[in-house]
């Protein structure tokens, strides 16, 4: 019996897990549901050298399935040796963003003033001292004109523009490697290090990406198309780390 | 804090009472909950162990609501302590990174009182955080660090200075100034009568720091034990906190709920579910706060009991 074609969800696993490919012995650090998942196929197939955390203090020796408890620990990082770990910079970390501009220029603080906001989010976080120590890339679950905006209201996670504009010391480890939307994978590897498309996600049109996006997105006519899981990806995925579906809650279709 | 207080906390409290600490006698330092809050006083700089939704000093924070002690500025890697110490007026300032239930990602009285531009908030880094807490801790004006550059915490805080560094690669880095704090809370899993504390989960958060950082800090604990039995079970290092900084133990157990304390017990998902649904409506908390918060600790445990049988 041959299994069910790939789901949305499971390309942007395999999307996110890409991020991860050729990464070496870092802390692989996924915020989100689909970027966890993504990690551990990263680590249980290409990327075998990945540390991965049980999301508290424990760094796991085997890859359980989301939610499933490691039967062997390899290591310990509380916050103050996971903080140590940022700016040491062996961490590739994969966060969220309520905003996000062409830039890279993250927001998880609030929306509107930040006075007096009109939504109080999260607050920055450690997003500023992720994003000039280790590379940080971004999971978008919702690819929309709110989210992917022109100009972002608190710039928690810092930009290449930001960046540059902040001197060498902000530059010296800033690095953005990709962004991955439920529509596409984005990528800043243009002269201006503005956001550029790397490929859609099969089924997705130009003209769907653009009308999603806030700012002005060129789209390449020869833009390739996010590769789909291999078999096994798919049985790991389906059977091995998420065998309760939780993907299908985060990435819509 | 924050814009150039850079005194030290070299001023500390060893013993709370000469009788007890008199002569070849050991200090013995525990107090009740209330008893440590009187020592407060209000618009002081407190500190708050613990991170978002764990190990929080509850039981303290609880007696702070019910003193007098106002206009705080309060120092957390924020939870509920901050959410209920803000719904009650208490906080003038609040320096911290986030706030949140960890399993409720937004913190509801922290949200409100933002949005209802009630709180004057230092938004900083979580490793800014830890820095100003070190550089408190090791009596520094500040200590250098990458985080900030170019990032917003820079533009809503406007008082953060840069430092070039002396040496050949003349980097540019943030000063962040020393979070020097009139008072610690932290609770922990046990303590000895003389200020001795142990963590008996996987990650200390910071609170030895915030203990180092305070001129005086106050340890509540599940259990006070005799300091023989420390290493009995568990190894040295978990001996986090050590009396040379406590001014003050107290014995609390269960004085972290509704935040988890393990291994003692994890986190009380369906009390904090109640919290955060009673927090999004000003008449559910009043009844909230009339239930739970109204007594004293004693109190406080019994309707907790009574909701959980509620609940079962």
């Amino acid at each position: 019996m041959s299994a069910a074609p790939a789901g949305r969800a499971e390309v942007c696993v395999v999307a996110c897990a890409e991020a991860w490919r050729g990464n070496g012995e870092v802390l692989a650090a996924p915020m989100g549901v689909v970027p966890a998942i993504g990690a551990r196929l990263a680590r249980l197939t290409f990327a075998p050298d990945l540390l991965l955390t049980d999301g508290e203090a424990l760094l796991v020796a085997d890859v359980p399935a989301l939610g499933a408890k490691a039967r062997a620990v390899e290591g310990w990082l509380p916050y103050r040796r996971h903080l140590a770990l940022v700016a040491g910079g062996r961490r590739h970390v994969m966060m969220g963003a309520a905003q996000l501009d062409r830039h890279g220029n993250q927001n998880i603080s609030c929306i509107g003033d930040w006075r007096r906001p009109a939504r109080q989010l999260l607050g920055v976080r450690g997003a500023p001292a992720n994003t000039l120590n280790n590379p940080t890339s971004y999971w978008i679950p919702r690819h929309s004109p709110r989210v992917l905006v022109e100009k972002v209201d608190m710039v928690s996670g810092v930009g290449y523009d930001r960046a540059a504009a902040a001197g060498p010391s902000a530059t010296r480890f800033h690095r953005i490697p990709r962004v991955v939307t439920d529509l596409a994978v984005l990528d800043f590897e243009t002269p201006g290090r503005t956001m550029r498309v790397r490929s859609l996600h099969p089924g997705v049109t130009a003209a769907e990406l653009r009308a999603a996006t806030g700012f002005p997105l060129e789209v390449p006519r020869d833009v390739p198309r996010t590769r789909l899981p291999s078999a096994e990806e798919l049985r790991l995925i389906r059977e091995v780390i998420d065998p309760d579906g939780l993907r299908a809650r985060e990435v819509r279709g | 804090m924050t814009g150039g207080d850079t005194t030290t906390p070299a001023d500390r409290t060893t013993s709370v009472d000469g009788t007890k600490a008199g002569g070849t006698q050991r200090a013995d330092k525990t107090m009740t909950a209330d008893e440590a809050v009187a020592r407060l006083a209000s618009g002081m700089t407190v500190g708050i162990g613990g991170w978002g939704s764990r190990r929080k000093p509850m039981a303290l924070v609880r007696a702070l609501l019910r003193s007098d002690v106002r206009d705080l500025t309060v120092v957390s890697y924020g939870g509920p302590d901050v959410g209920l110490l803000v719904a009650a007026g208490r906080v003038r300032k609040l320096v911290a990174a986030f706030a949140t239930l960890d399993s409720i990602p937004l913190e509801p009285h922290f949200r409100a009182a933002r949005q209802r531009g009630e709180v004057e908030l230092v938004e900083l880094d979580e490793a800014m955080f830890m820095w100003g807490l070190t550089a408190a801790a090791h009596r520094l004006p500040f200590l250098p660090v990458r985080a900030g550059l170019g990032s917003d915490v820079m533009t809503v805080n406007p008082w953060l200075r840069t430092v070039t560094s002396p040496y050949g690669d003349g980097e540019e880095l943030v000063a962040v100034p020393a979070l020097t704090l009139d008072a610690a809370l932290v609770h922990l899993n046990r303590a000895d009568a003389r200020g001795n504390a142990q963590y008996l989960g996987p990650d200390p958060y910071f609170d030895d720091l915030f203990c180092e950082a305070a001129r005086e800090a106050y340890v509540s604990c599940e259990r006070i034990v005799d300091s023989a039995e420390f290493t009995r079970r568990a190894g040295p290092q978990t001996l986090l906190v050590q009396r040379h900084c406590v001014t003050g133990v107290v014995e609390a157990p269960g004085g972290a709920h509704f935040t988890s304390c393990v291994p003692d017990y994890d986190r009380d998902e369906a009390f904090q579910a109640a919290y955060a649904a009673a927090a999004a409506d000003p008449a559910a908390w009043r009844e909230f706060a009339a239930r739970f918060l109204s007594g004293d600790e004693e109190a406080y445990r019994a309707a907790v009991a009574d909701f959980a049988e509620g609940a079962a």
